[in-house]
């Protein structure tokens, strides 16, 4: 057993570090440390230097893009970019419909979408969650249907995060409504600007426009858009979610976070002296950083385990990090609004919309608390963990 | 970064975790509490005779040179068989007191003796005021001619009853809270003035309060006149032993407990079916795997070369595991419902070993509170 990093590895999270300092956007860093959304250009711009740098689509194999690294040069690129902070590559193009297109698509589809994808020439969305199916998504209606050289597809999703950007969607739809209900499922994918597709905004209680509804009707997608076989698309479903893994449990996030509490906690006064002197608050943030090392050290096993015996099957402890994780990630909100007390209240008229300058610090730490209920839901739920952790591990 | 066991490591494991399965099932386990001091000696020989005594030691001294991990992989198979012998005491805190402050004659007296199973030390630190501080020590220990004399009263002495010699914290110089001036002596348990009364602990094991007036002891019997930097190394190594000593406990409640929820049944099914138990087993996972990753990190913190970063490592991990075992430890007897409460189940046992554990060298709260003005850990 040995907790330290080789020389080599020390050495690539210095070269990571040293790039993210001499290549994040100041006001993107900035706004990732005050919990202010982006907008899309933001975003786009880092993620195209990063992958000039090379490093857009890291955990891709070499053939597509990727790196190459080891498990290990993953976790700390991973924990090096969340705690910088800068933004994280787009999920819904790298880590989920990426990795199905070069599994299970075919030649064509690898070179049209992979490339773009990469350099985000494509924002993707995912069509999963529907009105009627959050944690049971296999009860999903959303229908294509066969019609000469087209799919027909019909019908409405939800919980689509930041749809508003996206040109590209990967959606699953059910082609056979006669089959068992996770057998009649395909993944196709389609443009967003195609005829028949409505974007709604669903505003969030934090106040925000991050998650939308997605409706369809009688929108015509080229056949070829079928990924993989029909009605395997639950196959690819699992496959995806399971790739989900790296970072999940953001340590990196909840450190900086941490850093961040400590920081200000150091200027409010409470009681005529620094909060962050309060002994009561010192004992909640000593047991907050100490749920987060146990944390890490999780995350670090896992990590070990599958750079040293390969990822093969899924590791129980992955149901471990995202509990634990979101628990965590939750905390520090609740710590920050603890820090600035009565001035959580205020509403902040102006949003995100760069208008306020001078905004106060204080704006945006409520909106991020109650942003980040949803952490604990998305993903599979931590109740969905649990059952996860109750069948696969305990064998119940 | 590895956290994987060596090969010999792993050998280690194997060989102790057979020991215990043939000769350490819940039946056994009562008849050797009956024993005088509360454990069986001839389970003690089998540990001396598999090496397992020597372990920490170095080869020079007659032991094995092992390091952290064999003493984690020890206390863990330890506490998943609810052991009674007084490895931490003996081993780990004797041994820890004479390997890190012993001088060669205090190793020569003493060492062979643990190795071999013949003799066994116990650990008398605690005072009726001092709580978790191990600074706070009223017993004095004042010159006389070359030698020295012991007056003072220690508690809750585990081993205390079959000790062959304890280990006391005594002041040399200064008032009862000063940091400066706390001395480590080595006093024979039946030396002329030292009192024992000793009793059974709500876990099962056996330990004494322990009277010490005018006790007359030679100046070869100080291990260091002022030694609390030496006490903090070593209750820090004793601290890490009980976290892994936590987590085989844990392991083992939560299987017995999981087990229990598969045959057990109302309505008609097994009550493991239920949604609710399901959860909360998966809670006490989830408890227990973070216990596991902070007992690691405890282990391979011994080993750290900054003190502030070690100490606020150790204490970081008995916080994590004083609220997992809390929660482990009080689940598994909710779940075993009415015969979670009864002796004749071993489930409770495990439970109130867990529960002595956190209260050991300090508490939950204690700690929590030594990680806070220790600056945290990010």
């Amino acid at each position: 057993m040995d907790l330290a990093f080789t020389k080599e590895e020390q050495a690539f999270r210095e070269e990571v570090r040293q790039f993210f300092r001499d290549n994040v956007p100041a006001d993107t860093r900035r706004k990732m440390v005050e919990g202010r959304h982006l907008s899309k250009d933001e975003m786009v711009a880092w993620w195209r230097i990063l992958n000039k740098k090379g490093w857009g689509v890291s955990h891709w194999p070499k053939q597509y893009g990727g790196t190459g690294w080891t498990t290990v040069q993953h976790y700390i690129f991973n924990e090096e970019l969340q705690s910088y902070p800068a933004p994280q590559p787009l999920a819904f193009g790298v880590s989920m419909v990426g990795p199905v297109i070069y599994t299970f698509g075919n030649e064509a589809q690898k070179k049209q979408y992979l490339p773009r994808i990469a350099n985000v020439d494509d924002w993707w969305c995912q069509g999963f969650s529907e009105p009627g199916s959050g944690s049971d998504l296999a009860s999903l209606r959303t229908k294509a249907e066969r019609k000469g050289d087209k799919w027909i597809i019909n019908g409405q999703k939800t919980w689509t995060t930041l749809a508003q950007h996206a040109d590209m969607i990967f959606c699953l739809c059910r082609t056979d409504a006669s089959a068992k209900k996770q057998m009649g499922i395909s993944f196709i994918v389609f443009s967003m600007k195609s005829k028949g597709v409505t974007v709604r905004p669903i505003q969030t209680i934090d106040g925000g426009h991050e998650v939308n509804e997605v409706f369809f009707d009688n929108v015509e997608v080229p056949i070829e858009n079928l990924i993989g076989e029909e009605n395997k698309g639950w196959d690819y479903a699992k496959f995806l979610l399971g790739n989900e893994r790296t970072g999940i449990a953001r340590v990196g996030v909840s450190k900086e976070r941490l850093r961040r509490i400590k920081e200000l906690a150091g200027k409010v006064e409470s009681g005529g002296r620094p909060i962050l002197q309060d002994p009561a608050f010192r004992e909640k943030l000593a047991a907050c950083e100490i749920e987060l090392k146990a944390l890490e050290l999780t995350q670090l096993r896992v990590v070990a385990d599958e750079g040293k015996h390969g990822k093969g099957k899924p590791n129980p402890a992955s149901s471990v990090l995202k509990i634990k994780g979101s628990e965590i990630q939750q905390t520090t909100t609740e710590l920050l609004m603890e820090v600035i007390g009565p001035f959580a209240a205020p509403y902040d008229v102006h949003g995100d919309d760069g208008s306020n300058e001078a905004m106060d610090w204080t704006a945006q730490i409520a909106p991020s608390y109650f942003n980040n209920r949803k952490v604990s839901i998305y993903g599979g739920s931590n109740e969905i963990q649990r059952n996860i952790i109750a069948k696969a591990v305990l064998g119940l | 970064m590895d956290f994987d066991l060596t090969e010999e490591q792993r050998l280690l494991k194997e060989s102790i975790d057979g020991l215990l399965t043939d000769s350490y099932d819940f039946e056994s386990r009562k008849k050797y509490m009956k024993e005088k001091g509360g454990w069986s000696k001839a389970v003690w020989g089998k540990l001396a005779e598999q090496g397992l005594l020597g372990l920490p030691f170095s080869e020079a001294d007659g032991g094995f040179g092992g390091g952290g991990v064999e003493t984690m992989i020890v206390m863990e198979a330890l506490g998943k068989a609810l052991v009674l012998e007084p490895y931490l005491a003996t081993v780990v805190i004797g041994g820890g007191f004479l390997r890190h402050g012993g001088s060669a004659e205090q190793k020569a007296a003493h060492v062979p003796g643990i190795i071999d199973g013949s003799k066994t030390l116990a650990f008398a630190q605690l005072e009726k005021n001092s709580r978790y501080d191990l600074f706070d020590v009223a017993t004095t220990a004042k010159k006389k001619g070359a030698g020295w004399v012991i007056d003072g009263e220690k508690f809750v002495v585990l081993n205390g009853e079959n000790a062959d010699t304890l280990i006391v914290t005594a002041r040399t110089k200064g008032d009862r809270r000063d940091k400066a001036g706390v001395g480590v002596f080595l006093v024979p348990a039946n030396a002329k003035g030292v009192a024992k009364k000793s009793y059974p602990t709500q876990d099962g094991l056996n330990a004494a309060d322990i009277t010490f007036t005018g006790v007359e002891i030679g100046a070869d019997a100080a291990i260091s006149e002022d030694g609390l930097a030496l006490i903090e190394r070593v209750v820090d190594e004793a601290r890490i032993a009980l976290c892994a000593e936590a987590v085989g406990l844990m392991d083992e409640s939560l299987k017995t407990t999981v087990e229990y929820i598969k045959t057990r049944k109302q309505f008609g099914v097994a009550i493991g079916s239920f949604q609710s138990l399901q959860h909360r087993a998966s809670d006490m996972f989830v408890a227990a795997e973070q216990a596991r990753s902070m007992s690691m990190f405890a282990t391979m913190a011994g080993e750290f070369e900054d003190a502030r970063e070690r100490s606020n490592a150790i204490a970081a991990a008995k916080v994590q595991i004083g609220k997992s075992l809390k929660f482990v430890g009080q689940q598994s007897i909710q779940l075993h419902g009415g015969i979670g409460m009864t002796m004749e189940a071993k489930i409770g046992h495990y439970f109130k070993r867990l529960t002595m554990i956190e209260n050991t060298f300090g508490d939950t709260d204690y700690h929590q509170r030594r990680v806070a003005d220790g600056g945290g850990l990010i």
